[in-house]
């Protein structure tokens, strides 16, 4: 098997990157805009002297670290993107890897520019790996395996986009979270060769995973407490209710994406049905076929906007709708008083951060998908408009018909 | 507000006619064109009425009356603004009158009336010829078609109709009268037994195969046309679950709570816009429907065309074989088959006092035949002069209508789309207050 895999497409002007899978004391090839110092690669995982949550075992010392800024998004000091899906070939199986590039300021990082190739495997273990270390936090969803929706194929065009649109914004919530983007396995998705990363997977549960045992061991001692903080019930009713809104609203948006389709079918149907007719006729003639063109622009004006809530707003409601899944789960985590405070502080603050970039990705959602339908009437209306402009200017033109 | 460019286009100016509106233009334009009837009096149907009665077989039946009130024009203009005469009619009087056109200007395209029942309904409308949504657009199309006849050239001066028009009594009886019915019996038989015609004139052949396709073309737009109407519906209602779902929700939220729930009575108002705008569009669809029906009117014509020259190729054929008869009896060859000309050869010659009897017989009927091909000759030749300028009339005003009726629905969908654009500008501006 070749040891390159190569990103033969050209997408916004980057040049080609060939990465090796053995890359030690190899020098990576990076964007030629950029003026950057170039590190070799140490390839050790564990760096003692970086910020690391998944290092600390003891309770007690967990309290100091969940304590962190809240507003910690405006040093942003890492970003990252997925894009590029390439298609791969095996003996057993095809799949398709998408390229992550990061960029990165953090000094845990040995380097300031990333790009490896990633398979949505991948993605899923990172997932797990996270909910793992830290049970009492929100990690954000991944788009589900497979689209049970019957017709897409799992390599369809339009199925891949949308995933890797879901894949970039999971990284980006992960970047974004002041704890997540700190792991070590974060870490690693993000810079190692695939060979690497998958000798680093077969590492067994380790003691990261040793490290969520606790956690979870320490919740199950105090599982049962009769006193609960009154936030936290309240927290559990909202819950209930978010998911079950947002569920709704994941089902709406469905149908109405149904019902669209099904008018674009019927009207679809006009057009023809209008040039036909303009076949039989003379003076007709002329405004017929120009009404079976308006009604065939409309229909892809419709196709269009069918789409945009397809790939936009619906992805986004569905993720939610999944994080409320794993909102409900911490129910079996029953918080006392006094023991782990750390849990609860932490909790407070991840949920608290979760609220935030909910109604921060919702609203921007919705304001999008109004956005696009202002657009889309839009431009229906000026196919109409410019019909009855020729009309009218037909019209006086041989005099039939007097418009003042 | 968004307005989206019609600044751009300074020629349009006003994209605001309403259906009712460019219905009014096509009346003017009746009027306009006007015959002298419609120059001496102005006619409505104003008003629907529910009425109970016996009917012939002495059952309680619910019918529908319409009112029709007439009203001299100068009054009117002189702003005087008197009572206008009026009177009550059912639908199927006005079914009468128009059989009555039908068989005695048979010439004429007849304008029709609207439909009986309500066909091509999107499954919301109802289909009740009671529900009072059918009956007002019934009333509608009946004044329209009212005004049609009072514009046609030829039958605007028929006194069955004037006094269709202004006696409210025994104008049944004035019209059975006339003796149209059994013109009409005929009439009927022979429209619909087959016959093959030998020289139609063209034009008239061309005629029917169009009303054919007119006919099918409309019948699949308008079914086409429900269908969508149907499914925009839905989608139209589906949004007024996320006004319920945003309102629920926004009673969990606080920050985000005032944004949600005027963003959900935008989406109330999207949802119910939609009852107006496809009430708007069935005005299109009847107008559709008029020029279907119009299409059998034409077809009619045509029909009448190929049975008048049926019935003087026939006359002519009868002419030619009796002539030819006349010809064997003088000459004694036999060169059509008559049953009478076999059994005499078989069993003998007649006497000459019988061949005498036989040859005056076919004179006399010679000389009938020929008469005959005059007058239906001359009634065909008439009637294709009559039928064409009609027939010509009747492709002005429907091009005129048709185009009337298209610029009438692009102004609906640009209509439908301002109001679209409005109410998601709204929705958008409480979204980004969440």
């Amino acid at each position: 098997m070749s040891g390159f895999v190569v990103d033969s497409t050209v997408s916004s002007g980057n040049s080609s990157v060939a990465i090796p899978t053995d890359i030690s004391g190899q020098i990576l090839d990076l964007d030629e805009d950029d003026d950057l110092e170039v590190f070799s690669k140490d390839t050790t995982v564990t760096d003692g002297s970086s910020f690391n949550a998944s290092m600390q075992t003891s309770p007690a010392s967990m309290i100091n670290q969940y304590k962190f800024e809240e507003d910690a998004e405006d040093t942003k000091d890492i970003f990252v993107t997925v894009d590029n899906p390439e298609s791969h070939v095996t003996a057993i199986e095809t799949y398709i890897t998408y390229r992550v590039v990061t960029k990165t300021t953090r000094s845990e990082f040995d380097s300031s520019e990333f790009e490896v190739r990633r398979r949505y495997q991948d993605f899923l273990w990172l997932k797990g790996r996270l909910e793992e270390a830290h049970p009492t936090l929100i990690v954000h969803p991944l788009p589900e395996k497979f689209v049970v929706k019957g017709m897409v194929e799992r390599f369809n065009e339009d199925f891949i986009e949308t995933r890797r649109r879901a894949l970039h914004r999971f990284l980006n919530k992960i970047a974004e979270h002041p704890i997540f983007s700190s792991s070590e396995d974060f870490k690693i998705f993000l810079t190692a060769a695939p060979g690497e990363l998958t000798s680093y997977k077969k590492q067994g549960p380790g003691f990261l995973s040793r490290m969520g045992e606790t956690v979870k061991a320490v919740a199950a001692a105090v599982r049962g407490v009769r006193n609960r903080p009154q936030e936290f019930t309240e927290m559990q009713e909202y819950v209930e209710a978010f998911s079950q809104k947002i569920s709704s609203l994941d089902k709406v948006t469905q149908r109405i994406v149904r019902e669209q389709k099904e008018y674009l079918e019927e009207l679809k149907e006009c057009g023809p049905t209008y040039a036909l007719w303009s076949q039989s006729e003379e003076e007709l003639a002329e405004p017929l076929k120009d009404v079976a063109g308006c009604v065939d622009r409309c229909c892809k004006e419709t196709e269009e906007q069918v789409k945009n809530l397809n790939d936009n707003l619906i992805p986004v409601l569905h993720e939610y709708a999944l994080c409320t899944d794993t909102l409900k789960m911490r129910d079996d985590l029953d918080k006392a008083e006094d023991r782990l405070e750390w849990a609860n502080n932490a909790l407070k603050s991840d949920w608290t951060r979760w609220q935030k970039d909910m109604r921060t990705d919702l609203r921007s959602a919705f304001v999008d998908t109004a956005e696009r339908n202002v657009n889309y009437y839009e431009k229906c209306l000026a196919v109409w408009e410019s019909f009855l402009h020729s009309q009218r200017t037909d019209a006086e033109g041989n005099g039939n018909v007097d418009f003042s | 507000m968004a307005d989206s460019g019609s600044e751009e286009i300074a020629v349009i100016g006003n994209t605001d006619l309403t259906p009712s509106e460019s219905e009014n233009n096509l009346k003017n334009t009746m009027v306009e064109k006007g015959t002298s009837l419609l120059k001496m009096m102005e006619i409505s149907v104003a008003e629907a009425e529910k009425r109970t009665g016996k009917n012939a077989v002495n059952m309680q039946e619910t019918y529908t009356v319409y009112l029709i009130e007439t009203r001299p024009v100068d009054a009117a203009s002189e702003g005087t603004n008197p009572v206008p005469d009026s009177l009550w009619r059912r639908y199927s009087e006005f079914e009468l009158l128009r059989n009555y056109l039908l068989v005695t200007y048979p010439f004429s395209v007849v304008p029709p009336l609207p439909e009986k029942r309500a066909e091509f309904v999107w499954h919301k409308l109802s289909a009740d010829n009671m529900d009072p949504d059918f009956v007002e657009r019934r009333r509608v199309g009946l004044e329209n078609f009212l005004l049609r006849v009072a514009s046609h050239p030829d039958l605007s001066s028929d006194k069955i109709f004037y006094s269709f028009l202004t006696e409210e009594n025994g104008w049944k009886e004035t019209v059975f009268e006339t003796g149209f019915q059994a013109k009409a019996d005929s009439r009927l038989k022979a429209l619909n037994a087959t016959f093959r015609v030998k020289n139609p004139d063209k034009r008239f052949a061309e005629m029917k195969h169009y009303g054919d396709e007119l006919q099918s073309v409309i019948s699949q737009l308008l079914r086409v046309r429900a269908r969508a109407a149907d499914r925009l519906y839905g989608v139209y209602k589906v949004h007024g679950n996320y006004g319920r779902v945003f309102s629920e929700w926004s009673a969990i939220e606080k920050e985000m709570g005032d944004g949600l729930q005027s963003a959900g009575h935008h989406m109330d108002a999207y949802a119910a816009s939609v009852d107006d705008i496809l009430e708007e569009e069935e005005h299109y669809a009847d107008q559709l429907k008029e020029y279907l029906f119009y299409a059998d009117a034409l077809r009619a014509v045509c029909r009448k065309h190929e049975l008048t020259q049926y019935e003087l190729e026939m006359a002519a054929q009868d002419l030619t074989s009796k002539k030819q008869q006349r010809e064997e009896l003088a000459t004694g060859t036999i060169r059509t088959f008559s049953l009478k000309g076999m059994t005499s050869k078989l069993f003998g010659q007649e006497t000459p006092e019988q061949r005498e009897a036989k040859v005056k017989m076919l004179e006399t009927q010679i000389e009938e035949g020929e008469e005959l091909v005059k007058e239906r000759n001359t009634e065909c030749e008439e009637f294709v002069k009559s039928a064409w300028v009609d027939i010509e009339r009747f492709k002005e005003q429907k091009d005129h209508d048709l185009r009337e009726a298209l610029i009438s629905y692009a102004i609906m969908q640009i209509s439908m789309c301002k109001k679209g654009i409005q109410v998601w500008n709204n929705a958008k501006e409480c979204f980004s207050k969440m």
